[in-house]
């Protein structure tokens, strides 16, 4: 039964690593599809990084171990938080390793490494990018810290598999807190995982990249395990929102059967998540920098108002 | 007589005096004094080590009397698990920058003589432990003074610049009116303790016996509380702090920012728990903003500084507000008779007291490496140091993901304590508090944020890049004593952020005493690995799987990836065909904070100037640009300088008595003699 447990774990983790860069892929797709162009399909970012893994790294002279580094970690990082949060099944051996917090930290290891490597070459852009992705970042975190202990609140717990047995009890249906702090969950996660209207990811010009500016100088396989973690961050964070605020689907026990429906429900969700999120992005054009305090002011309002509303209201 | 671990910490101040009486023995060899002396607190430190651990750990509380000081008043000693714990804390950085020291000092030799160096070092560190063994409040005040005495010299230890002179005069100013605040703060409870008809109230024994009414214990608790804040650098009475800890050998600023700031914090913890007992919920209130104003405001401080050690002075206001929250939580909790919550608050501070004196400790022994080496406090004339000095690089970096409280390192373990205490507020009684107390936990996830942007700032100008400064030193890299010195603080970091399951077991006695009840961390199977401080399904952190699991995944992309790996061509920068690139075009620390400064600009006191030259008639084409930036802290403004003016307008006042001609003098006395005459008749 022990072992059982960790096949399934390993199971989630595969399914992180695999379907990861599908779920980019479809996203770039459809918003290609709602831009009138052609896109290159779903495939398309495995081929990607296939590609990169099989090319020469081009390194700058006074590049330092940080810079080699960094891809591993941030890598490393993002393969941990996938085998925490719950995505098919709640037995999942570790999670209890780390809750919602200790998840959120683990974010931030990779994007301190990342804004370090950003400044190792010593060039403008990698350090403009690593001002601008801290700034950004420290005002998104506590705004994202207050949603999730909205919820918290609510689960008296800031486990996530305890937030979804809450869920499934029926103890919290639907409450307006939760309504609060989902909405600003969905604008943290733009923020934090860098889409339209705080960074755009498909950008290289200079004026408008954050996330892309601190990895301007990566090439051949450090490019593509950092372009494959950004791919499962995106991923992990559709899995952190839906485990927080819509977990039905996801298996409680550890029967097979179960857990192929989850794995349909998550498909499913992925899906539904990908169609919202194009019609954000291309319904929104990028934000000045500076405009972004206003975004994640709301965002951090919405998440307090959630919070005030769970004292006031239930 | 038996071994007792108050007689060890005892044996250990001895010894630092011993290692003063040799100093004038050893003068007139500068080098043997450093090896001596240092060597000497080295030991004394490993001993205070032994017997701060046995005290916490075999939750021993032994008592002393000595009879020496004023007559029938003798000095009592207590070593009780609290005081253990911050005999710990105190060794355990004193050992490390003592090791440190033997390499640091010696870069003095053949500029200064260091004897004044050496002898105040070792009564600091004496002075520090005193305090804490301290059982009366005469005892208490005197080993106070002799902490703040030691500190102020070590401070002007470089008198000849005239920053450092105002420095060290700020400085006790600042603490001879914490120290006034303190003073009175006794004695209001010694008066109470037993009338003021004999002198037996000034032991802390007669002060816990008391029952103090409540209006008579809030006096003593503010007074108290006052006095220490002005020691720990609790916004606004921080001013200090950014301006002494730089100034001093970086040795010093460690163990000032480290450790001495922690003696305040034993001073709020020792008065509010232990002394007075029993308190309403509001002091936990004044607390907790206190420190959630100091956390906020001295990282936002901190990002804009530009001199390393400044920075990091004003991380240390930043820390002690993190500590505060976790104290004034417990209070609140304490005062609506919540006692495991309470304890979980307690923990937590006193948690995060021990790392930040060990990161701390370890970021000022790197600034100080990197002084050392360079010469240069200022961060934008810095840049590429890993490359020259990579032992450094890599322990000031652990330093830096320590205090931006990363996992799996220590500070992150405090902080998610300190998170927890926070989330578990809704159980209070008060609605008011529990609206409030939630904001307060998004106010530290800023702190927590603004810190790993201020750090990456820091390490990325320092370390990282090219130089900036226009010609390049010859650096060097630190020698093994102040390798040995950060490498064994750096540990302490990870071994403390690994496994806190075991040094939470171990100092749980502390809340056991004051509060009453244990937190019992680890529970079930395998209970070393998880920190679960109130149950299972609560919450669960553990470090040592997360550490295990990043290092799997990093080490098996890393085998998989050079199975057949693409080769690796070192190349010039890209400079987008540029081809002119240099050194100061890289991002400066100025321009990394530009951002924050811009949205938190309000805060600050800035005055930003921008003046361009033009070339003859070419407008559009300025021959030079010159910046101008200065960024001022607002309390000045707001409380120092009317304060300062004020005193002066009273002196000035007062000196219109100066006349100068005799007539006048002659008629003042005799003034005063009738006054006399009349009133006490």
């Amino acid at each position: 039964m022990k072992l059982y447990r960790f096949v399934i774990e390993f199971l989630q983790l595969a399914i992180l690593l695999g379907v990861a860069p599908a779920f980019t892929g479809w996203v770039r797709m459809l918003k290609c599809w709602s831009q009138g162009r052609t896109s290159a399909g779903i495939f398309q970012p495995y081929r990607d990084i296939l590609k990169l893994f099989s090319k020469d790294i081009f390194l700058a002279d006074n590049a330092s171990w940080i810079f080699r580094f960094t891809p591993y970690l941030v890598f490393g990082t993002a393969v941990l938080a996938g085998a925490i949060i719950p995505m098919l099944s709640l037995e999942l051996p570790i999670a209890s390793t780390a809750d919602v917090i200790v998840l959120v930290a683990l974010f931030a290891i990779a994007r301190f490494f990342t804004a370090l490597a950003g400044m190792d070459i010593g060039t403008a852009f990698g350090g403009m990018g690593s001002s601008r992705e801290m700034t950004i970042a420290s005002l998104a975190e506590p705004a994202m810290l207050m949603a999730i202990f909205t919820v918290s609140l609510a689960s008296k717990s800031t486990s996530l598999s305890q937030m979804v047995h809450v869920i499934y009890s029926g103890q919290i249906a639907l409450r307006p807190s939760l309504a609060f702090a989902f909405f600003a969950f969905i604008l943290i996660a733009l923020a934090e995982t860098g889409r339209i209207p705080v960074d755009n990811p498909a950008t290289h010009l200079e004026l408008t990249m954050i996330h892309e500016a601190m990895i301007l100088e990566y090439s051949g396989r450090h490019l593509a395990l950092i372009e494959w973690a950004s791919m499962m961050k995106l991923f992990l964070f559709v899995m952190l929102g839906v485990a927080a605020f819509a977990p039905w689907g996801i298996a409680e026990s550890g029967d097979i059967i179960a857990i192929s429906l989850a794995f349909v429900f998550m498909l499913l969700k992925l899906v539904i998540v990908g169609i919202v999120l194009v019609m954000i992005e291309t319904g929104l054009a990028k934000m000045r920098i500076f405009r972004l305090t206003e975004f994640l002011g709301s965002a951090f309002l919405l998440a307090t108002l959630g919070m005030l509303s769970f004292f006031i209201l239930e | 007589m038996t071994i007792t671990p108050l007689g060890i910490v005892s044996l250990s101040v001895l010894l630092l005096f011993l290692a003063v009486l040799l100093v004038p023995l050893l003068k007139s060899s500068q080098r043997l004094l450093i090896s001596t002396s240092f060597t000497l607190a080295s030991a004394a430190s490993l001993l205070g080590i032994i017997g701060g651990v046995w005290a916490v750990g075999g939750a021993i509380t032994n008592t002393m009397i000595l009879p020496v000081g004023l007559p029938d008043l003798p000095f009592h000693l207590r070593a009780d698990p609290l005081a253990g714990f911050f005999i710990t804390v105190i060794c355990l950085l004193s050992l490390f920058v003592s090791m440190y020291s033997l390499g640091y000092i010696k870069g003095y030799l053949g500029r200064r003589p260091v004897t004044s160096l050496v002898v105040f070092y070792n009564i600091f560190l004496a002075g520090m432990l005193m305090v804490v063994l301290a059982d009366d409040a005469l005892f208490f005040l005197i080993a106070w003074e002799v902490m703040a005495a030691a500190s102020y010299f070590l401070v002007m230890f470089e008198d000849e610049r005239i920053e450092n002179r105002r420095a060290a005069f700020l400085y006790i100013i600042v603490a001879h009116v914490g120290a006034i605040a303190i003073l009175l703060s006794f004695g209001i409870m010694a008066g109470l303790a037993t009338g003021f008809e004999n002198f037996t109230g000034y032991t802390f024994d007669a002060m816990r016996q008391a029952e103090f009414p409540l209006k008579w214990a809030t006096a003593a608790f503010l007074l108290a509380f006052l006095g220490f804040a002005a020691k720990a650098g609790v916004v606004p009475l921080h001013v200090w702090l950014p301006e002494a800890h730089p100034v001093a050998p970086s040795n010093v600023s460690a163990l000032m920012s480290g450790v001495m700031l922690k003696t305040a914090i034993y001073g709020i913890v020792r008065v509010s728990f232990d002394l007075l007992g029993t308190f309403p919920w509001w002091w936990g209130a004044i607390v907790l903003i206190l420190g959630l104003i100091s956390a906020v405001m001295g990282v936002l401080y901190a990002l804009m500084q530009h001199d390393l050690k400044r920075l990091l002075a004003y991380h240390s206001v930043e820390n002690i507000g993190i500590i505060l929250i976790g104290i004034g939580l417990s209070m609140i909790f304490t005062s609506f008779n919540m006692p495991m919550l309470a304890a979980l608050g307690l923990i937590a501070g006193l948690y995060h007291t021990m790392n930040h004196a060990m990161f701390k400790g370890l970021l000022f022994m790197g600034a100080g490496a990197v002084l050392h080496a360079t010469k240069e406090r200022n961060m934008e004339e810095m840049g590429g140091l890993i490359h020259r000095m990579p032992w450094t690089a890599a322990l000031f970096l652990i330093g830096c993901v320590s205090i931006s409280a990363l996992p799996p390192f220590n500070g992150f373990v405090s902080e998610w304590l300190t998170f927890q205490a926070f989330l578990l507020s809704p159980a209070m009684p008060s609605p008011l508090l529990k609206l409030l107390v939630p904001l307060g936990a998004a106010l530290l996830a800023l702190t927590g944020a603004l810190a790993a942007a201020c750090f990456v700032k820091a390490f990325g100008v320092t370390f990282l890049g090219h130089w900036r400064g226009h010609h390049m030193p010859r650096v060097h890299e630190a020698d093994w004593f102040m390798r040995s010195g950060m490498i064994l603080a750096a540990l302490t970091c990870f071994l403390l952020g690994v496994l806190p399951t075991l040094f939470i077991d171990w100092m749980d006695i502390i809340p056991q005493q004051l509060i009453g009840t244990k937190i019992g961390v680890s529970s079930g199977t395998y209970g070393w690995l998880w920190l679960t401080p109130v149950a299972q399904e609560r919450a669960s952190y553990s470090g040592p799987i997360v550490f295990v699991g990043i290092l799997l995944v990093v080490v098996a992309a890393y085998l998989i990836l050079h199975v057949k790996p693409g080769a690796i061509h070192r190349v010039p920068i890209w400079d987008c065909g540029f081809g002119k690139l240099n050194q100061r075009m890289q991002y400066s620390a100025t321009s990394f904070s530009m951002p924050i400064r811009r949205i938190f600009g309000f805060l600050f006191n800035i005055r930003e100037q921008v003046r361009l030259t033009p070339r003859g008639v070419y407008k559009a084409f300025p021959k030079r640009l010159n910046y101008y930036l200065r960024v001022r802290d607002r309390f000045w403004g707001w409380l120092y300088n009317p304060v300062i003016e004020f005193s002066f307008w009273v002196s000035r006042m007062v000196g219109r008595l100066q006349q100068g001609r005799i007539q006048a003098y002659l008629i003042y006395s005799f003034i005063t003699i009738i006054v006399l005459l009349v009133f006490s008749r």
